[in-house]
């Protein structure tokens, strides 16, 4: 019995560590870039094109994960393209995390009013289809890093917001919400010191999600070309030039799409790693 | 003897949200229907009813959960029936509520020392966390409870814990809501000492509701039946026990002498 308990601690400690483990890998990737990264991840030399990765034939020292068509070195370029995906992730999931719970706890605590006008707008912006929503809004604002979060943060506060909403109604049902009333403390207080630390671990869970979610439509926008502009490396960016020649040099597109499917991964797991590991009630 | 609480002509209705009309508003349901009672400083009432008389709502009105649809209810003196959440503040200290399921009415995600210490800061009380101590060795919970969450509990010392949580504040007046329907018969009956021994030594006001007649005997001066939203008997335990005049008491006498049938069976 005991040991079937550690055994679902020790399984839920290692999903902890290994998606920490792998975003910090990726966190350092992005802050050291300019100093670990081997070479320019600009620099074009057509003598070194599409150069194939170090355990294969063919390869010049330095070029760990080979070069693209244009010499480019493929490992200088996904490590300067984590400091794009991590800014977007952290701004745009903090972002839309922070304007969503809010409004969703506002609506699921308070109701009345306040949750008509909420619940409305929320049904309203469902309306729009999410992916015609945000090419057209970075059609407005113009492409770049600021219109992606924006556009992230514009599209995806439902998902917060409706989730929020219908864990803070469940909960403001709860005794102890009458009991903190009777103890004569104030709705905001109530909503801020009883409500706000039973909805946290979802919250958590959906902005580790969100924050793989934003690495995905940035990916997603660079590889329609509306993303930043097409110098900087991005890893969506790469996977669009990458799919033109992937039977010349698969390592052009794989890498990359490696690269980007684990960070996704980590950041979705490392959600319900942490409330498995830090949510007093799951101890 | 000075009455600590005082209700006259109460009417409570609701809004019944599910039998709402899709345009309009929802018909009201009608829960309590003319109460009148008085509850003397020390006393301990209990107060009894089959499941959906009233019961729950009438202890959440006692503490202005919920406001009166008419009538008045006077709290040492001072009518509190339509005061304002901000008005009430200062006197909540005075009345506290325990409420049936500690599982619902304690935060899972605080502690123990948190749970008690909450409504003491609130009020301002020097030293929250002696008190919380204090409160603690009252109901009968060593100090190692303190650092502990709701689910590591039993049931009964859940219970001890809401109880710990409404005497800290050293309330005048407190209802308790079925309190031990959710224990086992051996903590029900430990909950129950304890609760005359706190009711005897901070001098306490009690009403102490509960479907169950056996377990109102042994604590309450005085039974006030209800049923359907108003009261059918009002009279000193004794009384109630030798000589029910309303039929729903004579319903709720004879289901707790039901098990005694079973002890002459075989004669
Ligand atoms: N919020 C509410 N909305 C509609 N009906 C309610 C509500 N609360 C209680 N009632 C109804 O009022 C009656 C009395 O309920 P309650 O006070 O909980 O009874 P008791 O505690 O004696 O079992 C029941 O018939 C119940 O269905
Ligand atoms: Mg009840």
């Amino acid at each position: 019995m005991a040991d079937a308990r550690a055994l679902v601690h020790r399984r839920a400690g290692l999903r902890l560590w290994l998606s920490a483990g792998w975003i910090a890998l990726v966190a350092a990737a992005a802050l050291l870039a300019p100093w670990i990264a081997p070479h320019d991840p600009l620099a074009q030399d057509l003598f070194l094109g599409r150069l194939p990765p170090f355990w294969m034939e063919g390869t010049e020292p330095g070029y760990w994960l080979g070069t693209d068509s244009l010499g480019r070195d493929v490992l200088s370029r996904i490590l300067h393209g984590a400091r794009i995906a991590l800014i977007v992730a952290v701004i745009a999931g903090t972002l839309t995390c922070l304007i969503g719970a809010t409004l969703g706890l506002l609506a699921g605590f308070l109701r009345g009013w306040v949750d008509l006008v909420i619940s409305r707008l929320i049904d309203i912006w469902m309306a729009f289809p999410p992916v015609l929503f945000s090419i057209l809004l970075i059609a407005v604002l113009g492409p770049g890093l600021t219109s992606i979060i924006i556009a992230i943060v514009v599209i995806d506060w439902t998902r917060f917001a409706r989730v929020v909403r219908a864990e803070a109604m469940a909960q403001g049902a709860m005794d102890y919400v009458a009991s903190a009333r009777v103890a004569g403390r104030t709705r905001i207080g109530t909503m801020l010191r009883e409500i706000l630390p039973n909805v946290l671990p979802t919250i958590v869970v959906l902005l580790t999600l969100e924050m793989g979610i934003a690495v995905i439509v940035e990916a997603i926008l660079s590889f329609v070309n509306l993303s930043i502009s097409t110098d900087d490396p991005t890893w969506g960016g790469m996977i669009a030039e990458g799919r033109t020649s992937v039977h010349q040099a698969w390592w052009v597109l794989v890498f990359p799409l490696v690269t980007l499917f684990l960070t996704v991964l980590a950041f979705s797991q490392l959600g319900e790693g942490l409330k498995d590991r830090y949510d007093p009630v799951l101890q | 003897m000075t009455d600590l609480l005082r209700i006259t002509g109460l009417h409570l209705s609701l809004p019944d949200l599910n039998r709402k009309p899709l345009i309009g508003a929802a018909p009201r349901i009608h829960i309590l229907k003319g109460v009148d009672f008085a509850i003397a400083k020390g006393e301990i009432v209990g107060i009894v009813g089959g499941s959906g008389s009233g019961k729950s709502t009438l202890a959440r009105t006692l503490v202005r959960l919920l406001e009166p649809s008419a009538g008045t209810i006077h709290f040492d003196g001072q009518d509190i029936s339509h005061l304002s959440e901000a008005a009430l503040r200062p006197l909540r200290r005075r009345f506290q509520m325990i409420f049936q399921d500690p599982m619902s009415s304690l935060n899972p995600r605080h502690t123990v020392a948190q749970i008690i210490e909450g409504p003491l800061a609130l009020h301002d009380v020097a030293n929250p966390s002696d008190r919380m101590r204090e409160a603690l060795d009252a109901v009968g919970l060593g100090q190692r409870f303190a650092t502990r969450h709701p689910h590591q509990m039993s049931g009964g010392q859940r219970q001890r814990v809401g109880i710990a949580r409404a005497i800290a504040l050293r309330p005048d007046f407190i209802v308790a809501d079925e309190i031990v329907s959710g224990l086992d018969v051996s903590s029900q009956a430990q909950v129950l000492s304890l609760l005359e021994r706190l009711v005897a030594d901070l001098g306490l006001t009690l009403a102490f509701i509960s479907h169950d007649l056996s377990v109102i005997r042994r604590l309450c001066n005085r039974i006030i039946v209800l049923d359907k939203g108003v009261i059918v008997e009002n009279a000193p335990s004794a009384e109630v026990f030798d000589t029910p005049k309303a039929a729903a008491t004579r319903e709720l006498l004879a289901s707790i002498l039901l098990p005694e049938v079973g002890a002459d069976w075989q004669t």
